[in-house]
């Protein structure tokens, strides 16, 4: 178990827009309450993306910023060089588009993602929106994930990446399957909000434990009441 | 009769009420009511106005039934002001901010800047608008307009262009994009308390309301009343004696003590209100997440909360396990009571601070 980790936190300032900033915070503070030393690198939009992180984390975002985000990323092989040494990545949202193999913009033409993810986002008629609850049985065999979704989204998978869980309830992805999010080598895609690691303090954990190893357990009652209020309205 | 049956029975209810009326219409994500009432004070005499932020067409409608007043002052909700604008062809629209709040609802603060340059491309009104935020001079295009600077900024939905998606630069608090979109000279200027007005004139401001967001709001309702032909000074004295707007700034009794209510219900308003804070004060963050408020408690990770860490803070409401959270991580010591009352009785001495989201304001103030 080493005893520090470098988050990189891919352009908060264009990806940042529906709270994933938490996801950050959560990393840190479950790090640090197990004693590690966290270092966190704001990536700014023109800034190249480190390579050398231990883990990454990209946020959703509006549509005009995930264009400039993708032309960014495009341009600069931090990421990519990342992914292929195995460094593990939380894509959510237009983040997860953007690792795809292309996404639709909003005039439904197709814009070139970086190819991390076997994965291709269609644009949906209906916007999907409200809570979602689905199982990572067979792929993480987490506790149940729940989350916000708000998105525009028509994402199928190709063969080389998982789903990430099964929908029980809300929409998902958003394509055929009723499946949530995308799993491929150390690259975790999902359209949930909420931040996604303050509800699923599980999934920060799996995540933590790709780079440091066992992790202490720790004291998650506040965690274990926000996630109960949550199931409680979603379930209603 | 409520603006909702009106409506039912007249679907034009909404032009036959403002015809022949002066009107202003405000909008924008933070300080609608605020600066609404504040326009209204500074424009004295009798004017029709929706007072209870009920600020969709139904209300809207309902306030200019109540009144016969010849010069109306309404807030509008931000999804709404093409329609509303549309029936009621107003002399003037305040556009004061525009940033993330309710994106359940609202979705993205780009497309609500398209729909307002949508409706001001066809409209003859008059725009005071704010030059510090590219959404909304991206929205205002390049008409005339009256321009304000309120002294302070919320930068992070203006990190790129609305116009060509650039990365925006900014110098010395001004911001520009490689496309020509730029910070517009303002006409109206805050400095501290200080409004510089057109023409090289300037007011010192003595705001009974609290914050430097409302010394800006201030210079929105100065610049609208200057334009109606009313008395700068005279407009600003009666600005200054306004110490409550819909209990916004009241006092309520919660566990035998007097606490401050403030509203805050998005990022740029909480923004807005951490530095209001005293040290010695007991802040309460009371969260309620229901269709008024949006269902969706994110937002709170992109409030700055680590100003907080190391204090006790109360978390109450519908989603006070929500807050609990996110003040745990942010480094404060949260306490939790669904019982404001019992919670109030459980917090340290000091001033109480309760602050809000919309719904749960309106439920602590007994009028929900």
């Amino acid at each position: 178990m080493t005893n520090r980790l470098t988050i990189a936190h891919v352009f908060p300032a264009l990806l940042g827009t529906y709270g994933d900033a938490g996801n950050v915070s959560v990393l840190r503070y479950r790090a640090e309450v197990r004693g590690i030393r966290v270092s966190i690198v704001d990536v700014l939009p023109g800034d190249p993306v480190p390579a050398t992180a231990d883990l990454y984390v990209i946020g959703g975002g509006e549509d005009a910023q995930e264009m400039r985000a993708t032309e960014l990323l495009r341009a600069d092989s931090g990421l990519s060089m990342a992914v292929h040494r195995g460094a593990p990545v939380l894509a959510v949202c237009a983040g997860m588009q953007i690792l795809g193999e292309w996404f639709t913009d909003g005039s439904d033409s197709r814009v070139a993602g970086l190819g991390l993810l076997d994965l291709r986002t269609d644009r949906r008629s209906v916007r999907a929106v409200g809570d979602v609850i689905a199982d990572t049985t067979g792929v993480l065999d987490l506790p149940t994930l729940i989350g916000f979704e708000n998105h525009r989204g028509a994402t199928s998978l190709g063969a080389d990446a998982r789903p990430l869980a099964r929908v029980l309830h809300g929409i998902g992805n958003g394509a055929a399957e009723p499946v949530e999010g995308a799993l491929q080598g150390s690259v975790i895609g999902t359209y949930l909000h909420g931040p996604v690691l303050a509800l699923n303090p599980a999934l920060a954990d799996y995540l933590l434990t790709q780079v440091v190893g066992d992790l202490a357990p720790m004291d998650d009652v506040r965690a274990e009441e926000f996630r109960a209020n949550r199931f409680q309205r979603a379930r209603a | 009769m409520t603006g909702r049956m009106i409506q039912r029975i007249a679907p034009d209810a909404l032009a036959q009420l403002s015809a022949g009326r002066s009107t202003v219409l405000v909008s924008g994500t933070n300080g609608k009511s605020t600066t609404t009432a504040m326009i209204v004070a500074a424009l004295g005499g009798a004017v029709a106005t929706n007072t209870t932020g009920a600020n969709m067409p139904g209300g809207v409608i309902e306030a200019y039934s109540r009144s016969r007043a010849r010069v109306a002052v309404m807030e509008v909700d931000e999804l709404y002001v093409p329609a509303i604008g549309a029936s009621t062809l107003p002399e003037i629209f305040v556009a004061l901010n525009l940033s993330r709040d309710q994106m359940d609802r609202m979705h993205e603060v780009g497309s609500v800047a398209r729909r307002w340059s949508g409706y001001l491309d066809g409209s003859e009104v008059h725009v005071i608008a704010n030059a510090t935020d590219p959404n909304i001079v991206a929205a205002v295009g390049t008409r005339s307009a009256t321009w304000v600077d309120p002294g302070w900024a919320w930068r992070q939905d203006s990190v790129v262009c609305p116009r060509c998606t650039e990365v925006l630069m900014w110098e010395s608090a001004r911001w520009s994009c490689v496309c020509g979109l730029r910070q517009p000279v303002a006409d109206y200027t805050v400095e501290g308390d200080v409004v510089h007005t057109l023409h090289g004139g300037s007011l010192r401001l003595e705001l009974s309301l609290p914050g430097a967001v409302n010394l800006g709001n201030a210079a929105f309702a100065i610049a609208v009343a200057q334009r109606r032909g009313v008395d700068s000074d005279l407009a600003a004295r009666r600005i200054s004696a306004i110490d409550d707007v819909e209990g916004r700034y009241g006092t309520i009794q919660v566990g035998g003590r007097t606490a401050r209510t403030l509203l805050a219900k998005n990022p740029a308003g909480w923004a807005s209100l951490l530095p209001m804070l005293a040290d010695d004060d007991v802040l309460i963050v009371s969260i309620n997440a229901d269709e008024v408020d949006g269902l969706d408690t994110s937002w709170l990770w992109d409030v700055p909360f680590e100003e907080l860490a190391g204090r006790t803070v109360g978390a109450h409401g519908v989603h006070r396990s929500d807050v609990a959270l996110r003040l745990e991580v942010a480094g404060a010591l949260p306490v939790v009571d669904a019982d404001i009352h019992r919670l109030a009785g459980r917090l340290p001495q000091g001033p109480c601070v309760i602050a809000a989201t919309y719904g749960s304001f309106e439920t602590l103030r007994g009028r929900r």
